[in-house]
């Protein structure tokens, strides 16, 4: 019993303490005044239970980030960016795994090397191409410009490809068509329900994905009222560097949906992540 | 190989349609104008000039792009030798079968890696501050080391890979402990009967039965160090830090190109690490391959 504590558990909940300990930061630096900011490292010291001056705690960053920054606003924006993106990620990429996955065409097998060829080009070179190319649209400072080129990544297809050939009986596809089902409907009524776990996984890699995203849509972007939370605190970071409560308020707001979403739906997450890697 | 027979032709291309737009567009047409403009030099819209590989010729001789790869390479190297074995020990413990609430452990351990690279970099400069942040703070209590250690002025590059190590450990975690868990017992407890030790069972079944996965997971991890920018961008505040000790590949790339313009030699910088990463791709394939033969 001694071993098996000291083996296992005590460096299990030491590496948990060291996991902890920026988000703990975070949480306590977003509460306190600025004075106090200085003169503890968690929570400062006083009479109140447990030694910690509880009174002197403040909600104020957080109001003030509502009232004078229009942060409702930026998340406002970062949940429509990160929704509208990961549906029709998740739908393409799904649409594109089964046609790598089920039929025989000219240049399958081509196709499916250059899907796992482009993920060891860096985004960064083809920011510039791709910036022009916007530019000659008409689709800069668009929301339309920000999810156009992330709207069919080549590792959803590859994912979606893995799970469709692992999990859907050629026959019960067959007999679908045989009864004349047609194609469009085929996919939406056998194929997704069959690799729901991933549509699941993939719904969430993507929306974390894009809702985190900052040098795209910072580059495409330029009405302040349409950035999204990331580029928001980079740029208030310029502005409010000094002020520490507030930035570590306006970052413990932005990350914490992204970890409440995480915490409901975090068995497919995994699942989906490591299906790729497993069994390829 | 489940394939369907009886289709009509054009249904793939329907179904691949926005993929293949999207790609022809964004990656394809891209990639292929950046090639080109590796050949040139530019400043802005108007001046372009042909030069061949001279902008390639020209990094060669460029103290920067050395700087920015030995601290590219130094990341990597931290990424692999010190991120990745912690990550696999995490795992090799929460294997364990004695181990209980595992999915609590993991949830903890995964919950860094969904924190975006912006947020990140606004909270490890707060703790990497020299005379206030909460690191040098604790270490001091404990430690008695220099309260005013100064890790984003002369310490740079072990500050990112320390902040990477929080960020990353339980996202490689996962992929270890996926493997482990396909680990067949037996083929353990076979060795444990014919009297090998911890480390012999550890190097001579554990490590073989995940390679396939470990590769992979190194390949990943090199591509993410590779890109590297955001992070030191960020925590840096747009620039290489002092001396250029946090100048990345990536981050040389958008120096030159957004912010002096030339974006020729940006563009042969980028292909520079395309190559490199692509070196690496052969060789992960190349091992896994010589394994299935």
């Amino acid at each position: 019993m001694l071993r098996r504590w000291f083996c296992l558990y005590l460096p299990l909940l030491g590496c948990c303490m060291l996991i902890a300990l920026p988000f703990a930061y975070l949480l306590c630096a977003s509460l306190k005044t600025n004075p106090d900011f200085f003169d503890s490292v968690f929570l400062p010291r006083g009479d109140g239970f447990l030694g910690i001056a509880w009174e002197r705690l403040t909600m104020g960053h957080y109001r003030r980030l509502f009232t004078q920054l229009g942060f409702g606003n930026y998340m406002i924006n970062s949940f429509f960016l990160a929704s509208v993106t990961s549906v029709l990620a998740t739908l393409f990429s799904a649409m594109g795994g089964y046609a790598l996955a089920v039929f025989r065409f000219r240049g399958r097998e081509w196709l499916t090397k250059l899907v796992l060829g482009t993920l060891i080009i860096p985004g960064v070179l083809l920011l510039a191409p791709s910036y022009q190319l916007l530019y000659r649209f008409g689709l800069l400072d668009s929301y339309v410009g920000v999810i156009l080129p992330v709207v069919a990544p080549a590792f959803g297809i590859y994912l979606f490809r893995q799970a469709i050939m692992s999990s859907l009986p050629a026959q019960m596809l067959e007999a679908a068509l045989l009864d004349g089902c047609g194609e469009i409907r085929a996919f939406f009524v056998i194929v997704l329900p069959m690799v729901r776990p991933m549509v699941g996984a993939f719904l969430l890699i993507t929306y974390l994905a894009t809702w985190n995203n900052f040098i795209w849509p910072q580059i495409v972007l330029q009405t302040p009222e349409k950035l999204p939370l990331s580029v928001a605190i980079a740029q208030l970071q310029g502005v409010y560097f000094q002020d520490y409560g507030m930035m570590m308020a306006g970052t413990a707001l932005s990350i914490a949906p992204v970890l409440i979403l995480f915490l409901l739906l975090q068995k497919e997450f995994i699942a989906g992540l490591t299906a790729g890697a497993v069994k390829a | 190989m489940l394939t369907v027979t009886r289709r009509n032709h054009w249904v793939p291309y329907f179904l691949l349609s926005p993929f293949l737009i999207v790609f022809l567009l964004f990656i394809a047409y891209p990639t292929i104008q950046s090639m080109s403009l590796a050949m040139r030099q530019t400043y802005g819209p108007q001046f372009s000039r042909f030069l061949g590989l001279g902008n390639f010729q020209s990094l060669l001789d460029d103290p920067l792009f050395w700087t920015a790869l030995k601290n590219t390479a130094i990341f990597a190297a931290g990424s692999v030798f010190i991120q990745l074995p912690c990550s696999l020990g995490l795992a090799m413990i929460l294997n364990s079968s004695r181990v209980r609430s595992r999915a609590l452990f993991r949830l903890i351990f995964f919950s860094p890696s969904l924190v975006g690279l912006v947020f990140v970099a606004v909270i490890f400069g707060m703790i990497f501050e020299k005379r206030t942040g909460m690191l040098n703070i604790l270490l001091h209590r404990t430690f008695g080391t220099d309260p005013e250690f100064p890790w984003l002025d002369e310490y740079v590059m072990p500050a990112l890979i320390i902040a990477a190590l929080w960020l990353y450990v339980g996202f490689n975690m996962v992929y270890f402990l996926a493997a482990l868990q396909n680990v067949r017992q037996e083929l353990i407890d076979a060795a444990y009967v014919d009297g090998a030790g911890s480390w012999h069972r550890f190097w001579h079944v554990t490590i073989p039965a995940i390679r396939p996965v470990a590769t992979f997971v190194v390949l990943l991890s090199l591509i993410g160090s590779f890109q590297l920018f955001e992070l030191p961008y960020l925590l840096l505040g747009n620039s290489g830090g002092p001396d250029n000790q946090g100048l990345t590949l990536v981050m040389y790339l958008y120096q030159t190109g957004f912010e002096i313009g030339d974006l020729g030699y940006a563009s042969a910088i980028g292909w520079v690490v395309t190559m490199i990463l692509g070196v690496f791709a052969v060789g992960q394939r190349l091992l896994s391959q010589r394994e299935e033969a």
